[in-house]
């Protein structure tokens, strides 16, 4: 059923994602870092082409690719703190902890997920022609709730970044 | 310009500029002026591309080409006629998708390439016509060749690298810069089956390879361990970021309306209309277009790279062909945009009807060259905004009134779709409505926000009225 072309484009794009994600721990300078996340966000929108989740792909390069990068920029720019190098930080432990947590989490549905249910003539059968009227549906049919807390949060995290650097006008400039 | 008869041109002294209009011919008048010969040999020149294209004409009324391989309408009938012929014959079903993503790759950079070769010099001699200049005339007939020189010229130069610069990143922008304006080409419908990639996310696809770029910018500017470079990074990342937004929600409201992020889909809502976008939302088409020239750096929002404030912006620091792929960039991207804003708000590939007789790839690049010309107008036209008065403009003009708008949309294509009324009276009843409430919410918000025409509300220009413009030019020749 799988096609070499596609066995081919998922080795190459995990050499790709994972590459740069060990890259991003050994650069020594951020931005370097920050560049390699980059490339390692872009062969995961590869990985998630090749499982034909094209919306998911597209909203990786656009979200992560896009925004998150231009955001780490601008918070390494404005951070004084933040150093130019990829230096050791102060919480390893913490970091190692959620690590391993999610690592675990990742573990347990992979053992969990009955994959002989879903390969083959089922897994096809179930296939949605697009992914993007299902997404749409489930967003504000089934999970319309979190898809609202979601846009409540960002609400209040905009309003709040407002607030937090908004500078109080003096009394004579207007 | 009844005024302008009466005004005394030819009794004052010419002035050096008045003198060369004069003694330069306007095109009609050198068109007229040619020998007895050629005029004859360029009629009958004309006469055999008549019987040509009566011939052609002909074969497509019959209905003789419909959907055979060699209909040049759409050269999608090819590679579907290959595709079918290769499964019946057993050949493995990669190469026909292999070849032709091939050959249309190759179709796409030759495309933006061969635009390189002539773009430069169209936009240098048009701006030269809009400004009473000549323009580049001295390389090859009528300075054809100035681009190729132009060339050969930053690929003999040194391509330098600063002390101090960050070596790894300085190196990558260049590249990293030139993918996204190749990829954005993909999901561009040129015909009806004839499309690069025509993903199902289409306008989510051309959003997102659009906010690659930013990042390529900062890059660039970062590295050159140059303030001025830095500087100009800084500028174009805020307004890169603050422009996206605009763009996104105005194509937001196309997506609400068609209910598809298929860009053929799009094309295919407007062709069964017969109405295009700009009609039904002319301010997101507006919203589009303005945003557009600052995500990409042109001159009425071109604060990134001022040349007369902050050298050359971002790419200060660069030399050589690495330069020459930023300018390359710069002028592909403009290409890109005007095939986006043709696809999206001008009817794409369709024109009424016309894209059954004429292939379709030629409608959209008449349209796209026809947006193109209007990027050249602005630029040959319009000052350069102030960061701040372009960031206000995005943030407190463009993007509320897109939201409205978008609302407005929502109710509209609710309408539209739940409603059993003729589409005609609906989406006439949307037109209407979108073109009054345009007009009142531009006005009602500029006055919210306190704006003030400056001397007045102007009907006509000063400038082009008094100093220059073709106009001015006829004048001149009249006169004396």
């Amino acid at each position: 059923m799988e096609s070499p072309g596609i066995i081919l484009a998922f080795w190459i794009l995990s050499a790709i994602t994972v590459g740069g994600c060990l890259m991003v721990l050994i650069a020594r300078n951020l931005l370097h870092a920050l560049v390699f996340l980059v490339l390692a966000f872009l062969g995961m929108a590869g990985l998630f082409l090749t499982l034909s989740a094209d919306f998911i792909a597209v909203a990786q390069i656009l979200i992560y690719a896009g925004s998150i990068a231009v955001l780490m920029v601008f918070a390494i720019m404005l951070t004084p703190l933040a150093a130019r190098d990829n230096s050791n930080s102060l919480y390893v432990l913490p970091a190692l902890a959620a690590g391993f947590g999610v690592a675990a989490l990742i573990a347990l549905v992979a053992v969990v997920t009955p994959w002989h249910e879903l390969r083959g003539e089922a897994l096809q059968a179930n296939a949605p022609v697009t992914t993007v009227a299902v997404i749409g549906d489930l967003l504000l049919g089934r999970y319309v709730l979190p898809f609202e807390v979601a846009s409540i949060l960002l609400l209040f995290a905009l309003l709040g970044a407002i607030v937090l650097v908004h500078e109080r006008s003096r009394e004579d400039s207007r | 310009m009844s005024t302008a008869a009466s005004s005394p041109q030819g009794k004052r002294p010419a002035t050096p500029m008045a003198r060369q209009i004069l003694e330069h011919r306007s095109l009609l008048q050198r068109a007229l002026a040619l020998p007895g010969e050629a005029r004859f040999v360029l009629a009958v020149l004309g006469l055999v591309k008549l019987a040509v294209l009566a011939g052609v004409g002909f074969l497509v009324v019959s209905g003789a080409l419909d959907g055979r391989w060699y209909d040049i309408r759409d050269l999608g009938n090819a590679t579907a006629h290959f595709r079918d012929w290769s499964a019946r014959n057993g050949v493995p079903s990669a190469v026909p998708y292999l070849l032709s993503g091939l050959l249309g790759g190759l179709a796409i950079l030759s495309l933006v390439g061969g635009w390189l070769v002539i773009g430069v010099w169209i936009e240098r001699r048009l701006i030269a016509k809009f400004q009473i200049r000549q323009g580049p005339n001295r390389v090859g007939p009528f300075g054809l060749l100035q681009p190729l020189a132009d060339a050969i010229k930053l690929l003999q130069k040194e391509v330098l690298i600063p002390l101090g610069a960050d070596k790894l990143l300085f190196f990558i922008p260049p590249i990293l810069i030139f993918i996204p304006a190749m990829l954005g080409w993909a999901p561009i419908p040129w015909a009806a089956k004839m499309s690069y990639a025509d993903v199902n996310v289409g306008v989510v696809y051309t959003i997102a390879i659009s906010s690659l770029g930013v990042l390529a910018v900062f890059l660039a500017g970062w590295s050159s361990n140059n303030h001025y470079a830095l500087l100009g990074a800084m500028r174009t990342v805020a307004m890169m970021v603050s422009y996206e937004i605009p763009i996104s929600i105005s194509l937001l409201a196309i997506v609400l309306l068609t209910g598809s992020l298929q860009l053929s889909d799009i094309v295919a809502w407007q062709q069964q209309h017969s109405l295009w976008m700009i009609v039904i939302l002319p301010f997101a088409a507006f919203t589009f277009l303005f945003a557009s020239t600052a995500e990409i750096n042109r001159t009425p929002n071109d604060i990134g790279e001022a040349e007369s404030e902050i050298v050359a912006g971002f790419h200060t620091e660069y030399s050589g062909m690495k330069a020459g792929l930023f300018l390359a960039v710069e002028l592909g991207n403009a290409l890109l945009v005007g095939a986006m804003m043709s696809t999206f708000f001008l009817g794409g590939y369709t024109f009424f009807g016309l894209e059954t007789w004429v292939p379709g790839y030629l409608i959209l690049a008449v349209k796209t060259g026809g947006v193109y010309f209007v990027f050249v107008w602005l630029r040959a036209t319009l000052p350069r905004f102030r960061l701040d008065q372009l960031m206000t403009f995005a943030w407190k003009f463009l993007i509320p009134l897109s939201i409205i708008q978008l609302l407005v949309v929502a109710v509209e294509s609710t309408i539209i779709a739940q409603s059993g009324l003729p589409s005609a009276v609906t989406l006439g009843g949307a037109v209407v409505v979108n073109a009054a409430l345009t007009i009142f919410g531009v006005r009602a918000w500029a006055n919210a926000l306190g704006y003030v025409p400056e001397g007045g509300s102007a009907s006509t220009p000063i400038m082009t009225t008094t100093m220059g413009g073709l106009r001015a030019a006829e004048r001149i020749r009249a006169a004396n």
